[in-house]
């Protein structure tokens, strides 16, 4: 496939990505490239310059932050990097889990978390986990550093708070506390295709927090039935029951793989399904 | 200051041998490695990332060489197919396997398989038929069912050719 003629920069340095980025309009930061490439064969995408991160080592480390609180996930991280790291399966082995069933081995050695969060295509695996995991999203600019919630960051269908001129440099998940449980289920299309719908639910002595993803631009928490779990009865009778109604609260797109109504039904199985494993997870 | 420009000098290894090529930004690797390198082992299938047809190794680690910019590979190390065999034409162990096991039928999506197969076997050189599975996952076949093929991978795990 012929591409469309594109301006290219490879910055050794954050702050030489991030001036790039902010005085050429029409500039896309180019990571693992697994769907910014194909969107641009398609011509879906077709960015002016392409600012290449693959230099930048200091957004592929995976470590702790100062308190240890959380797993400190650098932008350019690639799945293939969470699948083997040894500090995501101390801390938050569900990210492991999830990351080893994202499309192939191929695309897990090049597609990175940073591109995959900064597409937000609704289907995607990591913005409904790092919305139930709590997850916080660091943005630098010219300007500063700011950091913000799932809830921020998640703007719209390929949309994110990352503005132009902005670099999603980390993502911070907080490390699993003894006695949490988490799990990620859904329907994909084929073993590990792109969700139909799809449900990650994590529980704690906090509570229980459920993220949806497939029924919305962005993740949508379903506040409803976490409010009904928080009593901590977890039994299925109990997870059944407070589910029930979630599917009718929600306005999912239908496409060829599901009508809205039966997108809404699969949400409301896979949040049951998600929370009734991350139970059994929690109790060690 | 880094600038931006539409054609990139780029130094790749590939196969054992240095190139150095000016190449448009907007070129895909796998152009690159058919079109300027005439190292047309590797194929483009569905050119959308999912057939897996195009697939290379870069630093050890199979990737799809049309879901990338030559100008990404830049100071890399790739192995394509042709880097498989001897000089003199003596077969890996593995396409040695895919001929015993008649492993192919067109043969179109053996290049990727062979290059899939291989960095499965470098990082686990006893996969289990689940693991040949999961490792073979981004590599479409149309012809043989696959069954031939994870055969092929396995009884190289379990040392059936030599």
């Amino acid at each position: 496939m012929l591409l469309r003629e594109v301006e290219y920069a490879r910055p050794a340095t954050i702050e030489e990505a991030i001036a790039l980025l902010s005085e050429h309009d029409g500039a896309r930061a180019l990571a693992g490239g697994q769907t910014l490439v194909n969107v641009m064969k398609a011509r879906a995408a077709s960015p002016d310059v392409l600012v290449d991160l693959a230099d930048l080592t200091e957004l592929r480390t995976i470590s702790f932050s100062a308190d240890q609180s959380a797993l400190e996930i650098g932008a350019m991280v690639t799945n293939t990097m969470v699948i083997s790291s040894s500090e995501v399966e101390v801390a938050r082995p569900i990210l492991a889990e999830v990351a080893a069933t994202i499309a192939d081995v191929q695309i897990r050695n090049r597609g990175t978390v940073g591109g995959n969060v900064c597409v937000n295509d609704p289907t995607n695996h990591y913005p409904p986990l790092l919305a139930a995991l709590g997850a916080t999203f660091t943005i630098r600019s010219t300007s500063g550093e700011r950091t913000v919630s799932a809830e921020e960051f998640f703007v719209g269908v390929y949309v994110t708070a990352v503005s132009e001129g902005e670099l999603l440099t980390k993502i911070s998940v907080p490390t699993r506390k003894p006695g949490t449980g988490d799990a990620m289920a859904g329907i994909t299309l084929g073993a590990h295709g792109t969700y139909v719908a799809s449900a990650v639910a994590t529980v704690s002595s906090e509570g229980v927090r459920v993220a949806l993803g497939c029924v919305s631009s962005v993740p949508v928490r379903a506040t409803a039935m976490e409010d009904r779990l928080a009593g901590g009865d977890l039994s299925e009778a109990a997870v059944r029951a407070a589910a029930e109604g979630l599917a009718a609260s929600l306005d999912p797109p239908s496409d060829v793989h599901a009508n809205a109504e039966y997108r809404g039904h699969l949400a409301e199985v896979s949040a049951i399904r998600a929370v009734l494993q991350a139970a059994e997870r929690a109790k060690g | 200051m880094s600038t931006t420009s539409t054609t990139r000098t780029i130094s790749v290894e590939i196969n054992g041998t240095s190139y150095e090529r000016n190449v448009p930004a907007s070129l895909l690797l796998v152009h690159f490695l058919r079109d300027d390198l005439d190292l047309t082992g590797t194929h483009v299938g569905c050119d959308t990332g999912s057939c897996g047809a195009c697939t290379v190794q870069l630093g050890g680690e199979a990737i799809k060489s049309c879901c990338m910019l030559a100008v990404q590979a830049d100071g890399a190390s790739i192995t394509t197919v042709e880097g498989l065999a001897s000089d003199e034409g003596e077969l890996t162990p593995l396409q040695q396997s895919f001929h015993e096991h008649h492993a192919l039928q067109c043969g179109y999506c053996t290049p990727g398989m062979l290059m899939s197969a291989t960095a499965l076997l470098e990082k686990n050189p006893r996969p289990s038929e689940h693991e040949v599975k999961v490792a073979l996952q981004g590599n479409i076949c149309r012809c043989t069912g696959y069954w031939n093929i994870i055969e092929a991978v396995v009884a190289v795990g379990e040392g059936e050719t030599r």
